[in-house]
């Protein structure tokens, strides 16, 4: 196993956002099952990392722990540490209803609230939490805005979420997570139900939002992890196999098995 | 394989004949129910008249009069079995379905489940004993009461289950934005489930409605205005059944018209919950 090295080029000091992400020794179980066996990875500001390997192999998982959304699974257990600037994001101090405002998340399926309008569902985190916001015009306009669905949305803000279509549903996803300014976002598979279009639309999104977040994306696809990601972690049956500048993991890698799998000799 | 020609005819006619039995399946079962439908609206509306509405019975011999104290006093206790019984049915729903895995919740379950098949009767009685007897008489309260945990089992089922389908990914999403767990269920979950508890809700007081057994011992009747929960009350289940083993025809002929309107009263419940839930869901838009 690789701990991570410092790369050249690779951004070490957090700007002033923050959004740096520390894993240490990280084990996970689901009950009995051990998913998660030691990672230990650093996700970097105005960075985005992939995280590549075959199903099944702890990707996701180990997204969900860097918002503690895997505590919504019975029986998982933790062992290690993931740190958010510093701090401890599973001590139990930590209140992971805040810690999710800092880390975003946009899921593999699109899943805006049904029973809200476009509007609504960009403000949901507002909205929801009861949180009034004189400046939601603005905060609207800036995400849908960054979302690049402004122009496309401006004249539909009342149409429910659920009328839209999918790649569109995705990206008022991504506005939806956008809105409450979060430092790190998460992205589990976000174009793995979407067309080719819809894809591309996406990553050119992804390109646009590194410029202020840490970005962290698992993906089946590694042509996207190339395209998009600046560094790419190869997971496999639970164990980090290796973690790189993004062109040396699909290029020159150092483990044999990486270039196996990124080559599609398996997986 | 291709089917040969034989074959294809065969599954045809099976076809053709397993589409007829289903219609005629539905026939039948529309049969006793139109039937039933078509009568009292018949008989009902023969009897049926302005004073029906507005008038209290008459004493025993005298003709004419109404049942306007037993209309006032059906949707009295329905308001009052939906205060008792909602609260309980949707927020132990909530708990079933949210938190529903452990082997208390199990329990819950399994006795609301036989609740929901205990016949109405024996609820009367048990309400009869908790509270007819400590107050020593019979009221609008204890109908009330009976009627209300009589729709729980039905209500809490509905919820859980209406709960259960609203898909976690929603669930996931109010949570990674920063929600916290009792605003989720509120907002997301139960909010994107209200339409079909509402269903569930209608279709609890539609069952409630009719009862007449529970409300024998414990909202009694009464044949004048009752203006206490304290006092017993007349209902239209309860004036229908008494009217009817009554000797009179007149009686009998007031018991149609009864009929009628119960039937009447439920099936705009019915609509009216419809057409909120359709305004709402149109509003949304």
């Amino acid at each position: 196993m690789n701990r991570p090295e410092t790369l050249p080029g690779r951004e070490t000091a957090a700007p002033a956002g923050g959004g740096r992400i520390e894993v240490r020794g990280l084990h996970a179980w689901f009950g009995t099952h051990q998913v998660l066996h030691g990672i230990d990875l650093d996700f970097s500001p105005r960075q985005v990392t992939a995280i590549i390997g075959p199903s099944g192999c702890g990707k996701s998982t180990l997204l969900r722990t860097m918002n503690r959304l895997h505590e919504e699974t019975p029986g998982t257990r933790l062992t290690g540490s993931i740190t958010l600037d510093g701090e401890d994001i599973h001590a139990p101090g930590t209140d992971a209803v805040r810690l999710r405002r800092d880390v975003g998340m946009v899921f593999q399926r699109p899943n805006p609230f049904p029973n809200m309008s476009v509007r609504d569902n960009v403000l949901a985190g507002f909205k929801l939490n009861h949180e009034k916001r004189k400046d939601e015009r603005e905060i609207l306009e800036r995400t849908l805005r960054s979302a690049a669905l402004w122009d496309e949305l401006k004249d539909m803000l009342h149409k429910p979420g659920s009328s839209l279509s999918g790649g569109q549903q995705q990206r008022l996803c991504i506005a939806r997570a956008l809105a409450v300014e979060p430092k790190v976002l998460l992205m589990d598979e976000p174009c793995s139900a979407l067309d080719p279009v819809s894809t591309n639309k996406i990553e050119e999104l992804i390109f646009e939002l590194k410029k202020s977040l840490t970005i962290v994306i698992v993906t089946h696809n590694m042509q996207q992890a190339a395209r998009v990601s600046d560094f790419t972690a190869f997971l496999m049956v639970g164990k980090l196999v290796e973690v790189g500048a993004t062109r040396k993991i699909f290029t020159s890698p150092e483990q044999r098995l990486t270039e196996d799998y990124v080559t599609g000799r398996f997986g | 394989m291709i089917a040969s020609e034989s074959q294809l005819q065969r599954r045809q006619w099976l076809s053709h004949a397993m589409t007829a039995g289903a219609f005629l399946c539905v026939l039948l079962a529309l049969v006793p129910l139109v039937s039933v439908l078509v009568y009292i609206g018949g008989e009902g509306l023969r009897a049926i008249n302005l004073d029906f509405f507005l008038h209290l019975p008459k004493p025993v011999g005298e003709v004419g009069g109404g049942m306007a104290n037993a209309i006032v006093g059906s949707l009295e206790l329905l308001a009052l079995a939906c205060l008792f019984g909602l609260p309980v049915g949707i927020l132990g729903g909530v708990y079933l379905s949210e938190f529903g895995s452990s082997k208390f919740a199990t329990a819950v379950r399994f006795t609301a489940d036989v609740l929901s098949g205990v016949p109405s009767i024996v609820v009367g009685v048990f309400v009869f004993t908790l509270m007819v007897r400590p107050m020593h008489s019979f009221s609008a309260l204890a109908g009330g009461v009976a009627l209300g945990i009589l729709m729980i089992p039905v209500v809490m089922r509905t919820t859980e289950e209406l709960m259960r389908l609203v898909p976690g990914s929603l669930r996931e999403a109010a949570l990674a934005l920063g929600v916290p767990r009792w605003r989720t269920i509120l907002l997301v979950v139960l909010a994107n489930a209200r339409g079909g508890i509402l269903t569930g809700v209608m279709l609890a007081i539609a069952r409630v409605a009719g009862e007449t057994a529970p409300l024998l011992f414990t909202a009694l009747g009464n044949r004048f205005w009752s203006f206490s929960l304290k006092e017993p009350i007349s209902s239209l289940p309860v004036q229908i059944f008494t009217y009817s083993i009554a000797p009179y025809d007149d009686w009998h002929r007031q018991a149609w018209a009864g009929a009628l309107v119960l039937i009447l009263m439920v099936l705009s419940l019915n609509i009216a919950g419809r057409l909120a839930l359709r305004r709402r869901m149109e509003k949304a838009r």
